[in-house]
């Protein structure tokens, strides 16, 4: 799966022109009840859902840590994240490690999801913005919605979602 | 400047090695200014000096060789003692060696700017009215300084002359480039140059018989060839070193002038007779024969070696050339000095002295290698925890074999990065000298420890804390000379930095007596800021903690220096990013005492492994005190966060609570003792699980704001865990006990 990945993000970026009809490759997964999607470009690798030691006084969005090759990985629940229920792990829960950047620095994280599905091809006409109503999550976190089919799939903002300045003020307001 | 050429590599070298060398100066002078009068400290100046003005040569920077040239006559009359060492002299050297640095600053920039050409002059006109010699000139025309100047450095270069003049004969050097050398980015002419900076050349022939015709000529390539007669009273090594740049792509023969030889001779009898030295090796260290050269030699000694091999005759093995007559016959060296110095080497006992030498190493791949100690710990500790699991008594055996191994390798990776705290104690006597020298103060500052080792990160980011906490002690700590002497000390101020171990930790002490710490203003202050309620009941620990927060200053007055309250909040949160800690002690009237504790190193430490419900967590080793069974009948758990630990109270926390953890309640918890500071609280926890090497991993910045976990770790088993912060949680065990009684019982 990592190798498909890491394959396709690499045709996106020379796809990555400035045509209106450009093709932008996206992730696809469930949490909860949903399908969202997420652009493949930060995306470095899924693995799967195991050893992830808890960190104390952090909110429950933050599963905890692993171990990714040396590296201390923090891991995100990202249903929690969306204020759901706590997702529970199943044998198809797998862990997407992104890449994210702030200000001064790149890091991993992970976002623990339920399945994943396939990396879906959509062109910028199948793109619309995201609605200012009616979404189930917070609306900044909606980078856009994709036409399938006939049917809207949510498009996630992930730069949103994981902010460090915003996880890591969330992170010390649980102390004890 | 015509150094666009050069390659950036050769430059980064001249700024390092000149940054280097700077600092060295630096020292020596620190020492020098103490009052030392040493003739190695002023050597020791003068080498940098010199060098400095020959690789500058090398480069064409000739704003810098020119400023050299004349601090080094300067200085080479000093150590003549044609002129004598005052303190003010020693200070206007410091200004010199600035001067310098920033011209390499400016070389490694790239730009030049016209005021420090001034600012240069002046410097050495300050030098020249040191100089009896001149001195003299001075009085009968002292208005006219620039023109002084001129007469001196002519004077300087005409003694060199008739020196010179003394010795007949030349060098001889045959240099002959290869055709690439212009490719890669090298002058041939800067290299005579700077020969010139070094003597005379006496006579330049080059050899245009290598270039080929105009039709097969490549524009790029150099053909040329020089023979150079060369007049001047240098060493071989330094004249083979005017090449070093371009030892790759050149050839190079230097032929010792003959009135050299009995010199050379001479050397090789008075050589010491305590180790047992090479042919090749006397020649070398006399200067006659250079480490080039003696290379080139030994192939040519190996080669012959093999010929012979091949040729399998096995009666001619031993006639194998040897080194001796190599040299004579690559004319590298004259015969007679061969003859002398292989009587010499007969001579010499049979004895080994070990030199103590050092390699200069990228600091990144220092860390690659400690990266990779670090994960070998992991790796180590985790086959001996399979071997512990699969019970198998031989495998048990080696796997502790490995540990130990491991153990120490880790230890000597780690010591690699240890430097002497020395060298960072000993810039400040700068500091000091600067800032009193404005100040109706008179102030002394003595090291202690100097030779107490800690990693070079540590000792790079304690620099500000202590030019800091050295600033605020020479403004607010040591009085004025009259207040001094109303108050009956000694005039002269003290301030001592110290250095020692304590407990796996180095201890930094920074110590003056002056007028110490007025407490009461302190809390007025800090209640007035809102820091503290007025209510409040501090220790005087507490109270004295106060001046490291932000925006309590009780100086009067801000000064240049201090008074703004915002140094001492740096102190604290530079020693913070370094898991440090500090502690002030103060006497009003007698001193402030001003003590960091910081850890040895920052990647990898011993640690003690401890189960809380389900996780595993380390505290360092270093902290832990003592293990006590924690049973009910010392203990009320209901009402109180403390026990009765020998008559002590001990505040404790519960970690499976403090961290909410979830099952396996143990039957038996224990208490470990940890010991934060001054200090010192018990945690309960379920399981000891005993000692544990622990690489430290730090946690992603989405935990910066996390308190009580300072790191994390990996185990043998390839989990995650977390690495407690023992100061904050004695901090935090602080604050629950507080709550519910008074901290002190008795």
């Amino acid at each position: 799966m990592n190798q498909l990945v890491k394959k396709n993000s690499s045709t996106a970026a020379i796809n990555d022109t400035e045509s209106s009809n450009e093709i932008n490759q996206f992730l696809t997964f469930v949490v909860g009840e949903e399908t969202f999607a997420l652009n493949i470009l930060p995306i470095k690798e899924i693995i799967e859902y195991n050893k992830i030691t808890k960190v104390p006084m952090v909110p429950d969005f933050i599963r905890g840590v692993i171990n990714l090759r040396g590296n201390v990985v923090p891991v995100i629940d990202l249903s929690a994240r969306f204020s759901w229920k706590k997702s529970e792990v199943t044998k198809r829960t797998c862990i997407i490690i992104v890449e994210v950047e702030n200000e001064t620095e790149q890091l991993d994280i992970g976002i623990v999801v339920d399945v994943v599905n396939e990396v879906l091809d959509l062109q910028d006409v199948d793109i619309e913005p995201p609605p200012a109503l009616g979404a189930k999550i917070r609306t900044d976190f909606i980078s856009g919605m994709g036409k399938v089919n006939d049917t809207f799939i949510i498009l996630l903002e992930i730069g949103k979602i994981l902010s460090i300045e915003e996880l890591s003020v969330l992170g010390s307001m649980n102390k004890v | 400047m015509q150094e666009d050429g050069w390659i950036d590599e050769s430059r980064q070298t001249f700024i390092t090695e000149s940054q280097d060398l700077l600092v060295e100066m630096e020292n020596a002078l620190s020492v020098m200014s103490e009052g030392e009068d040493d003739e190695e400290l002023l050597n020791a100046v003068f080498r940098a000096a010199h060098t400095i003005k020959g690789s500058s040569g090398l480069f064409g920077f000739d704003h810098i060789v020119n400023f050299t040239h004349q601090l080094e006559t300067f200085l080479d009359k000093m150590r003549n003692k044609e002129i004598t060492v005052t303190p003010h002299l020693v200070q206007l050297l410091l200004s010199c060696r600035d001067h310098l640095e920033a011209l390499v600053e400016e070389v490694a920039e790239g730009v030049t700017k016209t005021t420090l050409e001034d600012a240069g002059n002046t410097l050495l006109e300050g030098l020249a009215l040191f100089d009896p010699e001149t001195k003299k000139q001075a009085d009968n025309d002292d208005n006219d300084k620039g023109k002084l100047l001129n007469e001196r450095v002519e004077n300087s270069a005409s003694v060199t002359r008739s020196d010179s003049q003394v010795e007949t004969d030349d060098w001889l050097i045959y240099l002959k480039f290869s055709e690439n050398v212009l490719r890669n980015g090298m002058d041939p002419l800067s290299f005579l140059r700077y020969l010139q900076t070094i003597g005379t050349l006496v006579n330049v022939t080059t050899i245009l018989h290598n270039i080929p015709d105009a039709e097969h000529i490549d524009v790029e390539s150099c053909y040329l060839s020089f023979q150079i007669s060369f007049h001047g009273d240098v060493e071989k090594q330094m004249v083979e070193n005017a090449f070093e740049f371009v030892e790759d792509d050149c050839d190079v023969h230097i032929i010792a002038p003959h009135s050299k030889l009995k010199h050379y001779v001479a050397l090789i009898d008075n050589l010491s007779e305590d180790k047992e030295l090479r042919l090749g090796e006397i020649l070398l260290e006399v200067g006659l024969l250079t480490e080039k050269e003696l290379q080139h030699a030994l192939i040519l000694q190996e080669r012959s070696k093999q010929e012979h091999l091949d040729t399998k005759d096995e009666e001619e093995h031993g006639s194998v050339l040897p080194i001796g007559e190599i040299l004579i016959e690559e004319r590298i060296v004259p015969e007679e000095t061969v003859n002398s110095a292989l009587k010499k080497q007969q001579i010499l006992k049979e004895k080994k002295v070990q030199e103590n030498r050092s390699i200069r190493i990228d600091a990144g791949r220092l860390d690659d290698l400690i990266n990779l100690v670090g994960e070998l710990v992991i790796a180590g500790a985790g086959s001996s925890m399979l071997a512990q699991q699969i019970n198998n008594e031989a495998l048990i055996e080696s796997t502790s074999v490995v540990s130990r191994l491991i153990e120490e390798i880790r230890d000597t990776a780690l010591h690699l990065r240890m430097v002497p705290i020395g060298e960072t104690f000993r810039r400040f006597h700068r500091v000091v000298r600067e800032v009193t020298q404005n100040m109706d103060k008179s102030v002394e500052l003595l090291i202690e420890g100097a030779d107490t080792e800690l990693d070079k990160t540590v000792a790079e980011k304690i620099v500000d804390p202590l030019t800091h906490m050295i600033r605020n002690s020479l403004d607010h700590g040591i009085e004025e000379t009259p207040a001094r002497k109303k108050a009956e000390k000694r005039e002269t101020g003290q301030i001592i930095l110290n250095a020692f171990y304590d407990s796996g930790s180095i201890i930094i002490e920074v110590s003056d007596d002056g007028r110490g710490v007025d407490k009461e203003k302190v809390l007025a202050k800090a209640i007035q800021n809102g820091l503290v309620n007025s209510g409040q009941d501090l220790t005087d620990k507490e109270i004295l903690r106060l001046i490291l927060e932000p925006g309590l200053s009780t100086a009067a007055k801000v000064s240049d220096l201090s008074g703004r309250g915002v140094g001492m909040d740096v102190v604290k949160r530079n020693l913070e990013s370094l898991r440090g800690s500090v502690e002030i002690e103060s006497t009003l009237g007698e001193g402030t005492c001003i003590r960091m504790r910081l850890p040895l190193t920052l990647s990898i430490i011993d640690g003690f492994l401890l189960g809380v419900g389900n996780a595993t967590y380390v505290v360092p080793l270093d902290s832990v005190v003592e293990c006590i069974e924690y049973t009910d009948t010392s203990v009320d758990r209901s009402n109180a966060h403390y026990i009765n630990l020998r008559g002590e109270v001990l505040p404790f926390i519960c970690l499976r609570e403090f961290f909410a953890e979830e099952g396996g309640i143990s039957q038996r918890e224990n208490i470990i003792v940890v010991q934060g500071g001054e200090q010192k609280i018990g945690l309960v926890v379920d399981r000891l699980l005993g000692e544990f090497q622990t690489v430290i991993k730090p946690l992603s910045s989405i935990f910066s704001r996390l308190s009580g976990i300072s790191g994390s770790t990996i185990l043998g088993s390839g989990e995650v865990a977390m690495i407690l912060d023992v100061a904050a949680l004695v901090e935090q065990a602080g604050k629950v006990v507080q709550k519910e009684k008074p901290l002190y019982l008795h």
